[in-house]
């Protein structure tokens, strides 16, 4: 009787872990299948235009000749002013959110910075299509021409007509967007700073920017920046908001961020359905692993610089 | 000036940016909320519930997107979750020293954060392109695919929060692991679990990307899960990039069903998660 009682524990057990076993090594084989398959659907192009494709600026589907360029630099170009704009934001309100907050006001003032992740993107397309880019082009475009665009160099940038949607008001969106993910995981970094480290620092005199600056930033530097890069993962691969301010214009006309723009996420939203040839399909899919395999390495190296800052934090325990 | 008023000086400028970076986030915040709330608001009818969506020019509401919503969210939940739980289990409970497991928790915190529209061109190569049409049973997979890495995580973690001493208890009176798992350690950690799953279907009603290559859109009114089915996100998109007013009016009642939606689920699961790790 105990005997068979503990052979179906037993088996029980085998059919369980070879269960959840399957469904693990499922989640792993998803993965797989998605560099599999974009290799597969991009295969026409790969061999028709070879690594060529990468900086080729020519985008022509009627003659079918296709190039990643234009789309690569839109969707590098718009990451980096997100970045930018988002990564001193988020330092400060991590900071806010840490350091100056009273107890009673942090929760609930995370929560409404979360809740900026939680909008879906069509809302931030939608929103900033009809009510930002118009604002933007009225007020804050020529404010940005009159004063940076008169500066040598950087002028450049800020030249051009006042469109509203473009590169940069798609920038500006996607810092919008971004700027939840960095501060979250700088505040919760932040917060594992031990509390004998900054209260020596008080001890002595610092200042609370100085504790910040010199105490808590060293000691969280690989978990900050692995936040920074989990934003940039976030920002590479953003689709809906992008594709309803970059412009979606294929030809590439010169630095200034003002002019609009195509990204590899908002080429793909815009022209997948309606391609026609095949080997439009593939030069599109050719896109799509491009994008995965970008954000594959941003998101990793976040992925280790944040492990390393966990296994830190354990053996100084 | 000495260093001691210098040292101040710069602290103070530095703890007023940090309060001007908290205004500017919630600036955005209510400003959005604001918008859909306003604009939103205007456009809530009775018609936006009890109609199809219209051709330009006439009269119509979103009732085929709203059911076809409902219905891919909830069949994708459907699949996708109970996939999450078991491999999330597998992360916490068996996997934790494995080369499986390691891995696969590495891939799936990148497929959280993976580009959805990538998800989109997957299930189009491996089904669209198959059957050789869009309907909405792929992206019933499609939402699936986003729902599971949501799951896996909210699962492994939470059942690692689940103390040993737990796990003992419950082996010293004999117990095989199969049964200390499925009914002790997921059922202390159910009210995490839970919020994955909800905060998972916060996540996937807004998703518009992946659905542009596989449900994509239907302007009639359809139950058949084989053929395109329209939804929420594809034609708030398709509304919103038009120039018609009428139809622009139509997308911002959606957005706001959208927004109203995502974030009371956003802030229920938080209450539930709260409301239990209190007690």
């Amino acid at each position: 009787m105990a005997v068979s009682a503990e052979r179906k524990g037993n088996l029980g057990d085998w059919v369980f872990f070879n269960l959840t076993r399957v469904f693990a090594l499922l989640v792993l084989l998803i993965l797989g299948g998605i560099v599999g398959s974009l290799i597969y659907g991009a295969w026409p192009a790969i061999e028709r235009f070879g690594i060529g494709f990468v900086w080729s600026g020519e985008w022509n589907p009627p003659m079918e000749r296709f190039g990643a360029l234009i789309p690569i630099y839109g969707t590098l170009v718009t990451s980096l002013v997100a970045l930018v704009i988002a990564v001193p934001v988020s330092f400060g309100i991590a900071i806010f959110l840490t350091e100056l907050a009273p107890a009673w006001m942090r929760r609930p003032l995370g929560v409404a910075i979360e809740l900026l992740a939680g909008i879906p993107s069509i809302v931030y397309g939608m929103w900033g299509l009809l009510v930002f880019a118009p604002v933007f082009s009225k007020y804050i475009q020529p404010l940005l021409a009159d004063t940076l665009g008169r500066l040598p160099i950087v002028g450049e940038l800020f030249s051009g007509a006042a469109l509203g949607i473009g590169i940069l008001s798609a920038g500006i969106v996607l810092a919008i967007m971004t700027i939840p993910f960095i501060a979250s995981v700088m505040r919760d970094v932040f917060e594992v700073t031990p509390a004998m480290l900054k209260e020596s620092a008080y001890g002595v005199g610092a200042t609370t920017w100085e504790v910040v600056w010199n105490v808590v930033l060293p000691y969280t530097k690989v978990g900050v920046i692995g936040g920074v890069m989990l934003g940039l993962g976030r920002a590479l691969g953003e689709t809906m908001a992008v594709t309803f301010l970059i412009g979606n214009m294929n030809v590439f006309g010169g630095f200034s961020l003002f002019l609009p723009g195509n990204s590899i996420a908002s080429a793909l939203a815009n022209e997948f359905a309606e391609a026609e040839s095949p080997i439009y399909t593939a030069s599109l899919i050719e896109l799509g692993l491009i994008l995965f395999f970008i954000t594959f390495v941003v998101l990793s190296l976040s992925k280790l610089l944040l492990l390393q800052l966990s296994r830190q934090e354990g053996s100084k325990t | 000036m000495n260093l001691r008023q210098q040292r101040k000086l710069v602290n103070r400028i530095a703890l007023s940016l940090a309060l001007l970076a908290m205004s500017f986030g919630l600036f955005w915040l209510f400003w959005i909320l604001y918008t859909t709330i306003d604009l939103g608001f205007a456009s809530l009818s009775v018609k936006l519930f009890t109609q199809m969506t219209p051709a330009p020019g006439s009269e119509g509401g979103l009732l085929n997107a709203i059911v076809g919503s409902l219905l891919l969210v909830s069949l994708g939940t459907l699949l996708g979750t109970p996939i999450g739980i078991m491999a999330g289990i597998y992360l916490a409970e068996y996997g934790q020293h494995t080369w499986l497991g390691h891995v696969t928790s590495f891939i799936n915190d990148i497929m959280l954060s993976a580009p959805s529209i990538i998800i989109g061109l997957f299930v189009y190569a491996i089904y669209v392109a198959q059957v050789g049409h869009f309907s909405g049973y792929s992206g019933v997979v499609a939402i699936a695919m986003l729902v599971i890495p949501v799951v896996v995580s909210a699962t492994a973690n939470m059942l690692k929060l689940v103390p040993d001493s737990l796990r003992e208890a419950v082996f010293a009176l004999g117990s095989p692991k199969w049964v200390v798992i499925s009914k002790v350690t997921v059922r202390a950690s159910l009210a995490g679990i839970l919020t994955g799953i909800l905060l998972a279907v916060a996540r996937v009603s807004g998703e518009t990307a992946p659905l542009l290559f596989t449900a994509l859109s239907n302007q009639f009114w359809t139950l058949d899960m084989n053929q395109p089915i329209a939804n929420l996100p594809v034609t708030i998109f398709k509304f919103a990039m038009s120039p018609y007013k009428d139809w622009q009016e139509i997308a911002w009642g959606g957005v706001f069903l959208i927004t109203v939606g995502v974030l009371s689920l956003n802030i229920l699961a938080r209450i539930l998660f709260r409301q239990k790790h209190r007690s």
